[in-house]
């Protein structure tokens, strides 16, 4: 190699507050590999990135740029030295065109000349091979033709490194795969990308070489062709197999305990969220909602908690029904909650103490009164059973996104619900959080509890359910044994490929 | 060098140590003024502050004037802490007057064990009522009651007025004001010879019934939930609406209070000019007090000490009494800003070489 490295970075070390989320980190980026930056949440994927982009300053560490030290300050100082990154939530203005999109922050002179615009993005396009209709709207593109916006409008900036925070997050495996196509063709012009994933499959399909992060550290730099899954997997967690593991793999024979028919709901915007769903959820059985987000898997969660309005259909826990019955019957008929918005859920400024008993005042007060001592050793219960990092007097925004869970956590369970409603449990926390989280659901199915998994997160479905329901567009694709499900079936199933038409 | 904003709370030792910093940045920031009016500061400031103190009879007219504030100021606190912005407690507190005045007049041969109660509910009745209608349409509609109940206040004030010259206009002065309530429903004075009425011993009881509801009971736990976060209290089983309804209704009804204690206690008859704006002093006072019930007493009475003080200020060195209205003004957005500091502090940050 003559040409120096695209990207070097070395000892990035940056710290918030008590938390290192990069600990003196060497990264090479190759002049046109593709390299992924693998790792759980929480690793310090994202972190390394946003330093190199300049959203983040590095508290010590130095950044290299094809052999010569850049300081990079802001993403203004990354772009004038070639580096363009694409954000999981992407940063278009929906109601202007592609071209303004592009062009925005990007001209030079007081008058736009948006013909000659319209004509400059249509040639980028041509010349990249990334297919976009320079006059369409942003607000009327689906998902993966706006990431092929943010895309080209990192191209259009001279971009030769094309950082990818978890690109394939929101696709849907068709897109996906037209995805890899246009970066294989980059590549090939020359183009260096970093992609951020914590998906196996996808490192071993697209990427040249692999750096695994594990809490803030590099925790090594394989090529891509002399490694495996397993040993990938290894490197991401510290040892071979994932911690938990469900105990049978026989559908449960407990009686039905959860169960919706037809429902329908819709979302926000008065638009139709949720189509005739019907599922039934046993005891002793987690049933796993996959699905790319979006889908209807909010509103549905929203549905069973008690806080959306159903517009037909019907919810029956053990044939007793709480259809639009609201949060507090929805509870008394024995139904725990743990929802996907952590923070919507728990009052940030009241204590732990007092969200804990937030559920069920009732049970705390005499007469109207508040009664201070039975609060107090509720949580301190709680707290040490589930091994909480806080005292019962903390206001809940002072605790970790791992400890705030577990207070959840708490809250539901220690009530041994019937009915476990579930939405991201996991989403965020690192990985002892995680195991811990997925460990409490499974002693909970042990104790016969129906639970219903919503995920978006399919190796979390995989490992955890015993039936999986593939959701797609408000409808529910089609219901099958976890033992059946194949990823690649689940994959068409959640890009909207019907099961009668799967396999012919 | 460049400066940062950490989102770090202040350490309990300091927290006590900003309502006090922002009075003092507050007479710093207007010593400007009282100069430019041609009088020497600190000479104002202790006619402001210390002369109100310095003899009984004007330490009396500190409560008196306290009075209706404290009573504000919980009506605007129990509001706020259920996430309901009611800036209406000046049109809640009209509405509160003409119910005491219409009950107190026709108390004639009534002992005042009934006379006096039959007010207080009429007032506070008056005040929900008179609170119900944009309440409602916040709960059930989603229309902002920070514009219906603020625009109430002028509607309360024009029903005043023409109740005042028409129907209520006094026959033998032609003057537009209400007959006298009766003997028996005027406020009992707390002390011989002076203005200090019933009135100011309600107003404690109405704080300390405040301190209880808030910190005490599980509805004053709904209500914090409500009003930090009713996405959270929704989840919870807690029903929103209704929450916010009762608090929003209650408010009104401390706010009829202190329309009753102003008829009763001071006037005896009702005129327009009942209320300086004591339903948006309650609004700087709440701010003042963090809608905390003892904070809201301490700024009543700060303010109530203001206040008597602007009119001496004003005889003593011929500065307009209007001085005490923008001190108050200036203070609030001082500690508004001061406010931020218990929950921000500024770090200088040395850039990387």
């Amino acid at each position: 190699m003559d040409r120096p490295n695209a990207i070097e970075m070395r000892h990035i070390y940056k710290r918030f507050g008590s938390l290192v989320a990069s600990d003196h980190v060497n990264f090479t980026l190759r002049q046109g590999e593709i390299h992924a930056l693998l790792g759980e949440n929480g690793a310090g994927k994202t972190t390394l990135m946003r330093i190199l982009y300049g959203l983040y300053h590095a508290d010590s560490g130095e950044i290299v740029v094809n052999g010569q030290a850049a300081e990079i300050k802001s993403p203004k100082d990354a772009i004038a030295v070639g580096i363009g990154m694409v954000t999981q939530h992407f940063a278009l203005v929906p109601p202007l065109t592609v071209t303004e999109n592009i062009i925005l922050g990007y001209t030079d002179g007081f008058q736009i000349n948006l013909n000659e615009a319209h004509r400059r993005v249509a040639e980028a396009s041509d010349k990249f091979g990334i297919p976009v209709e320079p006059k369409a709207l942003v607000k009327d593109l689906s998902v993966g033709q706006r990431q092929r916006v943010e895309i080209l409008k990192a191209l259009y900036r001279n971009a030769n490194v094309l950082i990818m925070d978890e690109p394939t997050a929101v696709l849907v495996p068709q897109e996906v795969e037209q995805l890899f196509e246009s970066l294989e063709r980059l590549r090939r012009q020359g183009l260096s990308v970093i992609f951020i994933s914590h998906k196996l499959n996808e490192v071993m399909t697209i990427t040249d070489r692999v750096t695994v992060l594990r809490l803030g550290q590099n925790a090594g730099t394989v090529e891509t062709q002399s490694t495996s899954p397993p040993e990938l997997a290894r490197m991401m967690v510290g040892r071979e197999t994932f911690g938990v593991t469900k105990t049978a793999g026989k559908p449960s024979q407990g009686k039905i305990v959860l169960e919706l028919a037809q429902v329908a709901a819709l979302d926000n915007k008065g638009l139709p969220a949720l189509k005739n769903i019907t599922l039934q959820v046993r005891a002793g059985e987690i049933l796993g909602l996959a699905g790319v987000s979006g889908n209807g898997q909010t509103e549905l969660a929203q549905v069973l908690d008690g806080t959306r309005l159903v517009t037909a259909g019907q919810i029956k826990v053990l044939n007793h029904d709480i259809t639009n019955v609201g949060p507090e019957k929805v509870m008394a008929a024995g139904v725990g909650r743990i929802p996907e918005d952590r923070h919507e859920s728990v009052v940030a400024e009241l204590s732990v103490a007092q969200n804990m008993a937030l559920e069920h005042l009732d049970e705390f007060t005499r007469q109207g009164v508040l009664n201070k001592k039975t609060l107090l050793e509720h949580a301190k219960k709680l707290i040490a059973e589930y091994q909480i990092k806080a005292s019962p007097g903390d206001k809940i925004r002072t605790l970790s996104g791992g400890n705030m869970q577990k207070v959840i956590l708490a809250r539901v369970l220690e009530r041994n619900p019937q009915v476990i409603i579930v939405a991201q449990p996991t989403r965020g926390l690192d990985v002892g959080a995680t195991e811990y989280v997925r460990g409490k659901l499974l002693e909970q199915r042990r104790k016969g509890a129906a639970i219903l998994l919503i995920s978006e997160d399919l190796d979390e479905i995989l490992e955890l359910a015993d039936t999986i329901a593939v959701i797609y567009e408000g409808e529910i694709m089609d219901i099958l044994p976890a033992a059946a499900a194949e990823t690649e079936r689940l994959g068409l199933l959640m890009s909207g490929v019907k099961a009668d038409k799967v396999g012919a | 060098m460049s400066f940062k904003i950490e989102r770090i709370p202040a350490p309990l030792w300091a927290r006590p140590l900003i309502p006090l910093m922002a009075i003092v940045l507050t007479f710093v920031l207007t010593a400007t003024l009282i100069l430019l009016a041609n009088a020497n500061p600190l000479d104002a400031y202790y006619y402001f502050l210390i002369d109100p103190l310095s003899s009984r009879v004007s330490a009396i007219e500190v409560l008196v004037k306290a009075t209706p504030l404290l009573l504000t100021g919980a009506a605007v606190t129990f509001a706020f802490v259920g996430g309901y912005w009611n800036i209406g407690v000046e049109g809640q507190l009209y509405a509160g007057a003409t119910a005491a005045t219409a009950i107190g007049i026709h108390m004639q041969n009534v002992s005042a064990w009934i006379a006096i109660p039959l007010m207080l509910i009429g007032g506070f009745v008056a005040g929900m009522l008179w609170a119900l209608v944009p309440a409602l349409m916040k709960v059930k509609l989603a229309i902002d009651e920070v514009v219906t109940t603020l625009l109430l206040n002028s509607v309360a004030l024009f029903m005043v007025s023409a109740l005042l010259n028409g129907p209520w206009r006094n026959p033998i002065s032609q003057w537009p004001q209400s007959p006298d309530i009766a003997a028996t429903a005027i406020f009992p004075k707390l002390i011989p010879r002076s203005r200090l009425h019933l009135g100011f011993i309600l107003a404690l009881v109405i704080i300390v019934i405040l301190w209880f509801v808030l910190t005490k009971t599980a509805f004053g736990l709904k209500m914090r939930a409500v009003g930090l976060s009713p996405h959270a209290a929704q989840f919870a089983g807690i029903n929103v609406q209704q929450t916010m309804l009762i608090s929003a209704l209650v408010s009104g009804g401390i706010g009829g209070i202190a329309g009753v204690s102003e008829i009763a206690g001071i006037h005896y008859h009702l005129i327009d000019a009942i209320s300086p704006g004591y339903g948006y002093t309650g609004i700087i006072i709440a701010t003042l007090g963090t809608l905390n019930a003892w904070g809201v007493a301490l700024a009543a009475l700060f303010i109530g000490l203001i206040d008597t003080g602007a009119q001496t200020v004003s005889r003593a060195l011929g500065v307009p009494t209007y001085l005490g209205d923008v001190i108050q003004a200036a203070l609030l957005l001082v500690t508004l800003g001061m406010l931020l500091l218990q929950r921000y502090r500024i770090t200088r940050t040395r850039s990387e070489s």
